[in-house]
């Protein structure tokens, strides 16, 4: 006798519950209960709420909760062969970009890639400090044989980070223009932005097979896209409007306008969202090492899986040294745009 | 003047809102500013603009904040589109043209100069200058040439390679203004110019525009709520009040018949020894046969037409029973008594007081 029994009857759905009720297999905790037969529920509650399993127990009509669960999955594989055929090709030269610059960075011998990548820090940054100080963790990695992980690691972000900012640039200038598309895109990016990061991965493996690198390759882009954007698109609307009413006085085209004063007043946020998209990359790097990501991320999963305790942690402490390394970097390039636009 | 005038705004209506059109029928119909506003919630921005601006001649629109001088100037160059009226443009309603033809006017016809002078940070101050030019897609050496030229012109040779936050005020408003001049524009809209300035750089400026124009006799606008900017720099004066004009003419003839309460309050603190000309005050000779009518009088000297009374005062050394002639080059055109003098130096009393 279920707690609701008396509201469908009052109600005269008795005849509509009863009429070929679902038949759901048992759970385990109806068996449970089916065991103690006729002992008084000790956790029995006086007013249970209305839930859908408690009002299943009083009408068959009425789906349980785990029918809901199953249903979602149910559609989403249901959608899956059209969704793969869709996505698959799209996101084929994700997986190229991803392998060909890990076979890039695993192949070149260390006393190539370190120099070079050593140069490419001073290009960006012009800063003594900040060059000495990569070369110096490089080095270090390399003297605790991390080096080889840290590049993998490093060049997941590089292409990750160089397709986010392709993507995500475009973006943010369209939101800026249409106010119509920044409100829906607004709740899209919060969404992205707060998901757990594991919650990315689930859809994703059902889609694509664990072994493919796109798979982790989307996972970070989505979640590492939004910073960009959305300091696009506030750059792009901070621009004084004194200037542009200027740029719209001497005649500017839309075009001329975008290129010859938005973008470039709108660089330093652009750059700024540029360093967040850089961190965030790194950080869902280490997580997409659960789906098959190389790198460090490998290391610390390992120490987690195997309680080796001392491999965690030196993995860990390399992966610090490379977000400290990305966002000196980063940062100092961001700094150097700033100077320039502020002079 | 029987010229035609080189731009000319015939009953311009501007109302703010969202169904503007719409609500042209009830100022049409009579309604003021706060009544569309209090039942409509439109703010009605210009009224029945009628304004002749002639070539080579600067226009000031005067008005206090609010009056609309800063709508007004933005619908010359369509910045800010009118709800109803023409702006002609030799000729041409403004109105009417296509996108690509609004572009190619703002490119060739008119250059604009800005109250926050609104160049662009990350550029140097020369290529801020060759700015229009670059939008007309000039080559970088024609185009930088003439800016330097420009540049040079205003005052700020050797500053081409700086940035303009390396700059005062006063000098970044001389780059807007070389910026202006390399468009080779015919039209200058000069949107409250120099209200950012200090009063020191600001007559500078003033002087150096009057300078400038003297040599390019170009068709200036320019917007002040400051009246002594205004009645330095203006050959034609129209003031606004509430999105209306209330007055427009020569300065002089302004100062000395304000046409309501309104202005007469405002040309009350202005000082009009150094404002007002003899030319406004004298008793002019009709034709020249009146001329023999001077001959039997006795003059304590000559002044020149366009002296101002300030250091006519001067010369008198306050002595108000002197008797001047006006001559206009090496011809009397009049005769100016000291006590007329005096007497225009009082300002109306405002007729409501």
């Amino acid at each position: 006798m279920a707690f609701y029994d008396g509201l469908f009857d009052a109600l005269g759905l008795r005849d509509w519950c009863d009429q070929d009720a679902v038949v759901a297999p048992m759970s385990m905790a109806d068996l449970l209960k089916a065991n103690q037969a006729d002992a008084i529920d000790p956790n029995a509650e006086a007013f249970p709420f209305p839930s859908l399993d408690e009002l299943h127990t009083a009408c068959g009509k009425i789906s349980q909760t785990r029918d809901f669960t199953t249903g979602i999955e149910d559609s989403f594989l249901a959608a899956r062969a059209g969704l793969k055929t869709v996505l698959d090709p799209i996101t084929q030269p994700l997986s190229l970009a991803l392998d060909s610059t890990l076979y890039v960075f695993e192949t070149t011998p260390w006393w190539i890639i370190v120099p070079l990548l050593v140069a490419f820090a001073w290009f960006v940054s012009r800063s003594k400090w900040v060059t000495a100080f990569v070369a110096g963790s490089f080095l270090f990695l390399g003297a605790i044989d991390h080096l080889h992980v840290a590049l993998q690691t490093l060049s997941i972000i590089f292409v990750c980070t160089g397709i986010s900012v392709l993507l995500g640039v475009p973006t943010g200038i369209a939101m800026s223009k249409s106010n119509l598309l920044q409100k829906s895109m607004v709740p899209i990016l919060d969404l992205l932005q707060t998901l757990p990061t594991f919650v990315y991965l689930i859809p994703l493996i059902f889609l694509f097979s664990v072994t493919e690198s796109k798979l982790y390759g989307i996972a970070i882009i989505l979640y590492a896209i939004v910073p960009v954007i959305r300091l696009t698109d506030l750059g792009i609307r901070l621009v004084d409007k004194d200037v542009l009413e200027a740029a719209d006085a001497y005649g500017m085209s839309a075009s001329q306008r975008m290129t010859k004063v938005e973008l470039p007043l709108a660089l330093p946020n652009i750059m700024a969202g540029v360093n967040q998209t850089i961190m965030m990359s790194l950080a869902m790097v280490v997580i997409a090492s659960l789906v098959s990501a190389p790198g460090l991320g490998v290391l610390v999963l390992r120490g987690i899986r195997n309680l080796e305790l001392g491999v965690g942690l030196v993995a860990g402490f390399g992966i610090v040294l490379l977000a400290v390394i990305l966002d000196r970097t980063s940062k100092a390039a961001l700094s150097r745009v700033d100077k320039a636009s502020k002079q | 003047m029987t010229t035609t005038p080189k731009v000319s705004l015939r009953g311009l209506y501007k109302i703010f809102g969202p169904r503007d059109k719409e609500m042209m029928q009830h100022v049409a119909a009579g309604m003021g500013k706060p009544e569309l506003l209090e039942m409509h919630r439109h703010v009605l921005g210009l009224q029945n603009i009628n304004v002749d601006m002639q070539a080579g001649e600067i226009t000031v629109v005067m008005g206090l904040s609010g009056s609309g001088k800063s709508t007004l100037i933005r619908h010359l160059n369509r910045l800010i589109e009118p709800t109803a009226g023409e702006i002609l443009l030799d000729g041409v309603d403004v109105t009417a043209l296509s996108p690509a033809d609004l572009r190619k006017m703002r490119q060739e016809k008119m250059s604009m100069v800005f109250q926050k002078f609104a160049l662009l940070p990350h550029r140097t101050v020369l290529q801020n200058a060759a700015m229009a030019l670059e939008v007309q897609n000039v080559d970088t050496a024609t185009r930088e040439a003439e800016a330097m030229k420009w540049l040079h012109r205003v005052g700020l040779k050797g500053y081409e390679n700086r940035f303009p936050s390396q700059l005062s005020g006063g000098m970044q408003q001389r780059v807007g203004i070389a910026r202006a001049l390399t468009s080779n524009s015919d039209i200058m809209l000069m949107d409250e110019a120099f209200s950012a300035l200090d009063p020191l750089i600001r007559t500078d400026m003033q002087n150096l525009l009057l300078e400038l124009q003297k040599e390019l006799q170009k068709t200036i606008v320019f917007i002040t709520h400051d009246l002594d900017e205004a009645l330095k720099i203006a050959d034609h004066l129209v003031i606004l009040k509430d999105g209306a004009v209330v007055q427009q003419g020569e300065p002089q003839g302004i100062l000395l018949n304000p046409a309501d309460p309104y202005i007469e309050d405002f040309v009350s603190d202005i000082n009009r020894a150094r404002v007002l000309r003899v030319k406004s005050v004298m008793t002019p000779l009709h034709d020249p046969s009146m001329l023999d009518k001077l001959k039997g009088k006795t003059f304590a000297g000559d002044v020149a037409i366009l002296e101002n009374l300030e250091s006519l005062i001067a010369r008198s050394e306050g002595d108000t029973s002197l008797h001047y002639r006006v001559m206009d080059g090496d011809t009397p055109v009049g005769e100016l008594h000291m006590r007329d003098l005096v007497k225009a130096l009082v300002p109306r009393v405002s007729s409501t007081a």
